[in-house]
């Protein structure tokens, strides 16, 4: 049985619950074994790197000291933001010396460097690589769908490896495989408003609106995600985007594990389906 | 007994401020058999040639190092100086104080002491330097020009007007490159065809010039003055001593959706065809990867049509050898393929276009008939958006340099487009306009002040076809400093200039230097524009880096230039560096003769009085050994040196290094 270390994050004890339930359900079905880091801690997103570098390092620094300390050698932060800012920490890191010499001396722990992170589309790539693949009992008849990567997914050439920034496809075949089909569409890479969802909400009412838009005009049925904060903005603000008298939408906003999960057979609460703002057991109804 | 004199050269100060000049003259002047030794700020300069002339006749002197730059450049200025003063000028060695020594040295004593060594090596070698001859080889009063383009042509007729016969090779069906495609040319507007057909019809009808199109170079061998060159015509299925022209077999061809090349594929072409109207030689080609009868074995209708019966199935290519004297390369341009880049639509939407395609939609003989019609719905774009720079200078996703003749191409768009669509808007994003040149700022002010072009000074983020057919093009107003959004019909991109795909092969069968980028290397960026580091090959137009029409064209008029005065001498010299048998010991095994990679070694009989052969061994032909020594090295008896390079002189180099 493989065992990942698991980084659940803030979000996913929060408003990303649905991706926390769905990771865990798919891991139980692929037969892998997450193991939450033992006293993690925040990993710093959105807030410390606009604050303080240092911080915004020894946050992630420390949670990676921590995995290898307990045996983990792969982690995975299913929320974009943690994989984000850790994966980037580990850059960082290999690039210099001296800041891992400052990082031991704020947060008196030794990280050697032998931990690798594991985005949610990586992990799904490696379930699909292992077993997932033969489980997807229950595929999906053609949903169409518009993957959204958004910023953190697509972002970073040492983060996001191998897949084209402008243009990216890694969610592809996992999706093909859960019988989606994927239309054409041109705000996959764009800004969802991140993290001004709370201090800017117009910002992200327009940039959501127009994600959405395009989305349907592009004739998806679902947008496919695998962010919590793009989740949050789609799916949470798409009433307020609706009373802003921009709209009106509907349109599900689901995580990808969400829809591999449907795929593989898993109860729709369990993976959370259930949870969203703008209904999304309509696409269960589309599973076979 | 050796009279050695040293020359020691400051450079100005480029030898001269690592470099303790004075110290190294005087530890030459201790050297054993250096009888002179003095320094000087220029030694390439009259003055410093007249101290070693007179110091050869005053000191009577038997060798002289010359301590200054590389060989490379003025190598040849001493030896001729040496050579007035009646010395061989093969007695006349450089040792290299700059590039070796004071440019990559900081340490002033160290990099004295290096100096020094650097001199006693020479001074070693000159000592057992013995006197050369140049060696005179015919020169092939006939030049190759590789480039069918508007830079071939104007090399081809100037060397033809200069009374010299030229073959003029170009891998398309017709001559006329790029230019042949464009509308109108900037700054005067003037029409491409109009100018350029004429010059097309004059080349292929010139009595010195031989046309070959369809062709290519598949082997150059030889050297300045005696290259032999194998060109491969490829197979056309058409005779062109038969075909008239008539056109009968393009309008019958029932394999009519091939994307035409010429049309940047905005139209289609059939399986036989010319690639346009005014093609030098107007006589069709079959292309063999759409014919049916090539691909399936049946149709067979151009043949049944045509009235000379000049259709040849059975063709097949051939090679031809020629000798040649001078080579000049025009192979021209492309376009650098913006599918990388995912931001502008990754090459998949059908109307945001490349130069070449607005080109063709501008042209009069264009498949617009010279209407601005957007390729996906043939409608008339009312608003065109124009992205200078893309792919050029951008080091990640393009190319490092600046594509030089994009900001004019653009311009002139811009002209073009408002002049067809008068209520039409021309948006031009730049990141900066460089228009250097006779009349071009001019043009582009005229671009934006009479014809009403909208310059915005930024870079385009993104493109996107909304569901209603528009292209959304978002990007920055750096002068305004804010983000600019754009509802445009059409995107016309200004992809960098690239070298032709292949071009490498092509560098390495004329063993010319390409750089970084692929464009060919030119003998020095300076002083010889137009020449490469390999005699007798000579660069034109776009090939050596991206340029317009004026420039093309200045250049190949210099490589013609270059090669008339190559030709100006039945004869040409050649530096006297070969290698040499040792006959009495050479014992026949015949290894330099299997490892000369210019064939240049030969069996040769020694015979008696009566004319019976009593030995065989190894001997060099001159006119054809390069020097490079590979012989010298294979040598198992050690008979053969190396003239000017022998293993005394090197051993004795080496030696004194001790």
């Amino acid at each position: 049985m493989t065992t990942l270390g698991y980084y659940p994050g803030c979000s996913l004890h929060g408003t990303g619950r649905e991706l926390d339930m769905s990771i865990k359900a798919l891991a139980d079905v692929a037969g892998v074994e997450l193991k939450e880091i033992e006293d993690w801690n925040c990993c710093g997103a959105s807030a410390a790197h606009n604050l303080n570098h240092d911080l915004a390092v020894a946050l992630p620094y420390r949670n990676l000291a921590l995995a290898e300390e307990q045996g983990l050698s792969e982690i995975l932060a299913p929320c974009a933001a943690c994989f984000s800012r850790m994966k980037g920490t580990t850059v960082r890191l290999a690039r210099s010396a001296e800041l891992v010499e400052k990082m031991r001396g704020i947060t008196e722990r030794e990280f050697k460097g032998t931990v690798r992170i594991l985005s949610i589309i990586d992990f799904i790539g490696r379930l699909m690589d292992e077993s997932l693949a033969e489980k997807l009992t229950s595929p999906l008849d053609g949903l169409r769908v518009a993957p959204y990567y958004g910023c953190l997914l697509s972002r970073g050439e040492d983060i996001v490896e191998g897949d084209d920034p402008e243009q990216p496809s890694a969610m592809d075949r996992a999706l093909a495989a859960a019988g989606c089909e994927i239309v054409p569409w041109n705000f996959a890479v764009e800004c969802c408003g991140g993290g001004f969802s709370m201090s800017m909400t117009d910002a992200v009412v327009d940039l959501s609106n127009a994600i959405l838009t395009d989305a349907e005009q592009a004739g998806a049925e679902a947008i496919v995600t695998g962010c919590p904060m793009c989740h949050s903005n789609l799916d949470m603000r798409q009433r307020t985007i609706n009373e802003a008298g921009l709209g009106p939408h509907d349109l599900p906003i689901v995580y990808l594990s969400e829809i591999l999960g449907l795929a593989a057979g898993i109860e729709p609460e369990r993976l959370g389906l259930d949870r969203h703002f703008v209904d999304a057991m309509r696409v269960v109804e589309r599973s076979a | 007994m050796a009279r050695v004199g040293v020359f020691i050269c400051h450079c100005g100060e480029n030898i001269g401020r690592t470099v303790d000049c004075p110290a190294v003259t005087e530890a030459a002047g201790r050297l054993p058999g250096v009888v002179e030794s003095v320094d000087y700020k220029y030694m390439c300069s009259d003055p410093g040639q007249q101290m070693i002339k007179n110091a050869i006749k005053e000191k009577r002197l038997t060798g002289v190092v010359v301590a200054a730059c590389s060989p490379r450049m003025h190598e040849p200025t001493f030896r001729r100086a040496a050579a007035e003063a009646g010395l061989n000028p093969f007695l006349l060695e450089m040792a290299n104080l700059r590039e070796h020594c004071s440019w990559v040295h900081e340490d002033r004593n160290e990099a004295t002491a290096k100096a020094v060594d650097l001199v006693r090596i020479m001074v070693e070698k000159v000592k057992r330097n013995a006197k050369l001859h140049p060696i005179r080889v015919p020169v092939e009063p006939t030049a190759l020009v590789i480039g069918g383009g508007i830079a071939g042509i104007q090399a081809a007729l100037d060397i033809a007007n200069g009374g010299k016969k030229v073959i003029l090779v170009e891998k398309s069906p017709s001559l006329g490159g790029h230019m042949a495609r464009l509308s109108e040319t900037f700054p005067t507007l003037d029409c491409s065809q109009c100018i350029l057909t004429p010059r097309m019809v004059e080349v292929a009808a010139h009595p010195n010039v031989t046309i070959m199109t369809y062709a290519e170079v598949a082997k150059v061998d030889g050297f300045v003055g005696n290259f032999e060159v194998t060109i491969r015509q490829k197979a056309r299925y058409v005779d062109p001593e038969k075909c008239t022209g008539c056109g009968t077999c393009y309008q019958k061809c029932p394999s009519k959706k091939i994307p035409s090349e010429f049309d940047a594929g905005l139209a289609n072409r059939t399986a036989i065809y010319t690639p346009f109207p005014q093609a030098v030689p107007n006589k069709p080609v079959i292309d063999a990867q759409h014919c049916l009868m090539l691909t399936k074995g049946k149709c067979g209708v151009c043949a049944k049509v045509c009235p000379t019966g000049a259709i040849n199935f059975e063709d097949t290519d051939r090679e031809v050898k020629v000798k040649v004297g001078a080579i000049v390369v025009a192979t021209g341009f492309e376009l650098w393929d913006h599918s990388a880049y995912g931001e502008y639509g990754a090459g998949k939407i059908e109307d945001v276009i490349d130069g070449f395609q607005f080109e063709r939609l501008a042209s009069a003989g264009g498949p617009t008939g010279g209407e601005i019609r957007r390729p996906s719905d043939g409608e008339i774009p009312k608003t065109v958006v124009f992205i200078q720079c893309c792919g050029s200078r951008d080091e990640k996703r393009g190319v490092l340099y600046c594509s030089k003749i994009c900001c004019m191409y653009t311009a002139k768009h811009a002209i073009l487009y408002r002049h067809k669509v008068h209520d039409g808007r021309a948006i031009v994003f730049y990141m900066d306009v460089r228009a250097g040149g006779k009349g071009y700022d001019e043009f582009v002010r005229r671009a934006i002040e009479a014809d009403g072009a909208e310059y915005v000074r930024g870079r385009v983020s993104r493109i996107y076809r909304r569901a209603d057919g528009k292209l959304i093009v978002r990007g920055a107003d750096t002068l305004a400093g804010q983000a600019v959004t754009i509802e445009a019909d059409l995107v016309v991109l200004a992809d960098a200039i690239v070298p032709r795909a292949g071009g490498n092969e092509l560098a390495q069968m004329l063993g010319i230097a390409y750089d970084t980028n692929g464009f060919y290397s030119e003998a020095h960026p300076k002083l010889r524009p137009v020449e490469t580091a390999t005699a007798g090959v000579f660069l034109a137009g776009a090939c050596q880096s991206p340029k317009d029409i004026p420039d093309s064209v200045a250049q190949a008029s210099a490589a013609a230039a270059k090669a008339l005065g190559l030709f100006s001498n039945p004869e040409l010299e050649r530096e006297p560096i070969v290698a040499r048998v040792n006959e009495e010991m050479c014992v026949h095994c015949r290894a330099c003769i299997n490892a000369c990679p210019y064939g240049a070694i030969e069996d040769y009989d020694i015979t008696d009085r009566k004319g019976n052969v009593v030995r065989t061994v190894a001997r060099v032909n001159e006119g054809v050994c390069q020097g490079c020594g590979t012989c010298v090295a294979v040598c198992r008896s050690n008979s053969i040196d190396l003239d000017g390079f022998t293993d005394e002189q090197v051993l004795a180099e080496i030696a004194t290094l001790e």
